[in-house]
């Protein structure tokens, strides 16, 4: 047992070389408005011309072949230097991987260029006004034509949709399927005839979601991903990924805990929020221990990863109200606190409820009867 | 970089684990808040290696090796192991630290066989020491450290019963002088680091065991006709115990790879509070699941779950290591 990174310290090295000579010298406009977006979009073509949009792909397709030990360094760099959200995570870390265990080469060659390029942006559509955190509820339909299927229905709650060029999800092709048969995993594209965006605010009015409506939408036969009826299968892969390290690494939370710790600083160090400024630091160190811990076993984690995401997305909320205690009545007031505060608000939510993941625990960990 | 246990520390926990589960060590924690200091037990842990773990070779010890003693600290608060074991530990720090070579001869190949109990006031730089000392009758040495002197100590009286029936906690007065100058006060920094280190595996392991007989229970009682681990409350309350007890292992072992580096103590103050704290959030758990059986003193159970609350402040307060974590971060 060891934490010795010194075969990574080279790659650390040149990431933070090349953050510190690129990363804006003042902070993009918030991702989730239109300019925002575009400015957000122009830092990944330049990440993306680095190869360092998404350093765990192999080279072939824009990546750079990095361990997962590499990219848990990658991230931390990354947030340490207050470089910009990502607007192409939903494609980076929840198509792509997708893709790497379902697709065809040909999907492999033809969707993850642009991606990490910063050319496409990527929407979720996982939910439906009637499946929510039950998404084997899920309504909208794939029906087959000659060259391809045509969508109809309405999902909700897709993120980044606002801005993005095209999107993924499940649909139900076998009309007479239930539950977790008959769906099929497809992407689609945001501005084909048929799909209507309309943005949504989230609690702070800002457009970070949407409501897609579809109405006979073309796509063509390629762009089913896996086994057509088999999509639960192959979006239960990803929603292992979202759960687990790759939606909200470790780097994310140290580099905000140690911004929390500075803030409290400049506020007077107030004894009475000490404690709490402690206990977002322990575990934010806790949760990037756990993440070494993780890349160092030989087995699968499988539902293990539901803990990762109760833990990263409470210790979001505690850290941001910690932020917001210490600011005292400057606490409500817009700046990149309040942002961040906003947006850890969601994360209990999004990739399936904690109440849902908490079941996952007690029954597939732990063993409780269902 | 490979942050798991190999197969060889694998092994070493999984053979503490049947020695003590052969041992039964309900009866034996019984017996000794009883008042009966059998040795039977300790003499298989030092026979299994576990005393040597804090002493170096030169002294007939195998350490250090803080990845083993935390491997085997967790162990021992899986089986709620009484007596004064992580003091005689922190002792072998505190030996090592001082550097007299003579005292060293005189204890710590005694201690690592296991023919030296020894107990101590937990040698606290920031707090005020109420100076206590576990179980200091039994001890065959009790060491009290104030300043840039360390005493030999004696109990005084009779001890002050903790909510843990195995713990008693004597006030120690100094008796003889040991050693003294700077040497001292740096081994009792070191010898306080490792104990809170010793007592934050222990913590994680009575929380491990809490998790693992609660699981179990729940999934056996019946009410309304179910058991109630169907109950989405009841599995709410378990799934909350492993998260905590899941983030609260990596810091206790984080802390262990880190020995002998400037961030030790540190990294010592975060594991105690994650590991205390889970372990203290898993025995109210156990609690509340088990009901008015759980609230009994005759319910092995309960060992755990009173051992849980008083490891909570043993070894320093997880708000007095808040304190400190604070202050190295500065």
């Amino acid at each position: 047992m060891d934490l010795d990174l010194s075969s990574v310290e080279a790659f650390r090295a040149e990431v933070r070389d090349w953050l510190a000579r690129n990363v804006p010298a003042t902070p993009l406009p918030s991702l989730e408005t239109e300019k925002g977006f575009a400015a957000h979009r122009e830092w990944e073509r330049r990440l993306g011309a680095a190869r360092l949009s998404a350093v765990s792909w192999p080279e072939a397709y824009g990546g750079r072949g990095a361990s997962p030990l590499e990219w848990l360094v990658f991230e931390e760099e990354y947030y340490a230097a207050g470089a910009p959200g990502r607007v192409s995570q939903n494609g980076v870390n929840l198509l792509a991987p997708t893709l790497f265990a379902h697709g065809t080469p040909e999907q492999l060659a033809r969707v993850l260029p642009p991606m990490a390029a910063g050319e496409v942006i990527w929407a979720q559509a996982w939910s439906e006004p009637g499946a929510g955190s039950d998404l084997a509820a899920l309504r909208a339909t794939a029906t087959r034509t000659d060259d391809g299927w045509r969508l109809n229905g309405q999902k909700t709650w897709s993120s980044r949709a606002a801005f993005a060029d095209r999107g993924f999800g499940l649909f139900r092709s076998d009309p007479a399927s239930e539950r977790h048969r008959g769906l099929t995993y497809l992407m689609f594209p945001l501005d084909a005839d048929g799909v209507t965006v309309r943005p949504i605010g989230r609690l702070d009015g800002k457009p970070a979601f949407a409501e897609l409506f579809f109405d006979d939408v073309f796509v063509p036969g390629d762009d089913v991903i896996g086994e057509v009826g088999q999509g639960w299968k192959a979006a239960m892969s990803t929603a292992g990924n979202e759960r687990g390290l790759t939606l909200r690494s470790p780097g994310r939370f140290l580099a905000a805990a140690e911004r929390l710790v500075a803030l409290w600083r400049e506020h007077g160090a107030d004894p009475l929020l000490r404690d709490r400024v402690a206990d977002v630091w322990i575990k934010a160190r806790a949760y990037r221990l756990k993440g070494f811990e993780t890349i160092s076993r030989s087995d699968d984690i499988g539902a293990e990863s539901s803990v990762n995401k109760i833990f990263w997305s409470e210790l979001d909320v505690e850290l941001h109200e910690t932020a917001l205690d210490i600011l005292g009545a400057e606490g409500e007031l817009e700046g990149d606190w309040l942002e961040g505060y906003v947006f850890s608000l969601a994360g209990p939510i999004y990739a399936g409820t904690n109440e849902i993941q908490r079941n996952v625990i007690a029954e597939r960990v732990l063993g409780l009867p269902r | 970089m490979k942050f798991v246990l190999d197969a060889e520390q694998r092994l070493f926990g999984e053979t503490l684990h049947k020695l003590l589960t052969e041992a039964g060590t309900p009866g034996v924690i019984r017996s000794w808040a009883a008042g009966e200091h059998d040795r039977t037990l300790w003499t298989a842990l030092a026979q299994a290696g576990v005393f040597a773990l804090a002493v170096p070779e030169r002294h007939d010890g195998a350490g250090p090796r803080p990845i083993e003693l935390v491997t085997a600290m967790v162990e021992l608060g899986r089986h709620a192991v009484p007596g004064p074991v992580v003091e005689t530990l922190a002792a072998a720090a505190l030996f090592e630290g001082v550097g007299d070579e003579e005292l060293s001869a005189e204890w710590l190949p005694r201690l690592a066989a296991g023919h030296a109990v020894v107990s101590l006031v937990p040698p606290s730089a920031e707090e005020a020491p109420p100076c206590r000392a576990l179980d200091a009758d039994v001890a065959d040495l009790v060491l009290l450290t104030e300043g840039e002197g360390l005493w030999s100590a004696r109990p005084e009286g009779t001890p002050r019963r903790s909510i843990d029936p195995a713990r008693r906690l004597f006030t120690v007065t100094p008796a003889a002088p040991l050693a003294s100058g700077p040497a001292v006060r740096e081994a009792a920094a070191a010898a306080y680091d490792l104990g809170t280190l010793a007592c934050a595996a222990q913590s994680l392991g009575v929380g491990r065991a809490l998790l693992d007989i609660t699981v179990a229970y729940a999934g056996t009682r019946r009410q309304f006709g179910r058991s109630i681990g169907e109950f989405q409350a009841v599995k709410h309350h378990l799934a909350n115990a492993f998260t905590g007890l899941e983030f609260a292992r990596p810091l206790v072992y984080g802390a262990a790879v880190s020995a002998g580096s400037p961030e030790f103590a540190r990294d010592v103050s975060a594991a105690k509070v994650a590991a205390s704290d889970a372990a203290y959030v898993t025995a109210r758990i156990a609690l509340q699941v088990h009901g008015a059986i759980g609230y009994t003193d005759e319910y092995d159970p309960s060992l755990w779950i009173r051992k849980a609350v008083a490891l909570h402040s043993a070894w320093g307060s997880p708000a007095n290591h808040r304190a400190r974590l604070m202050k190295a971060l500065s």
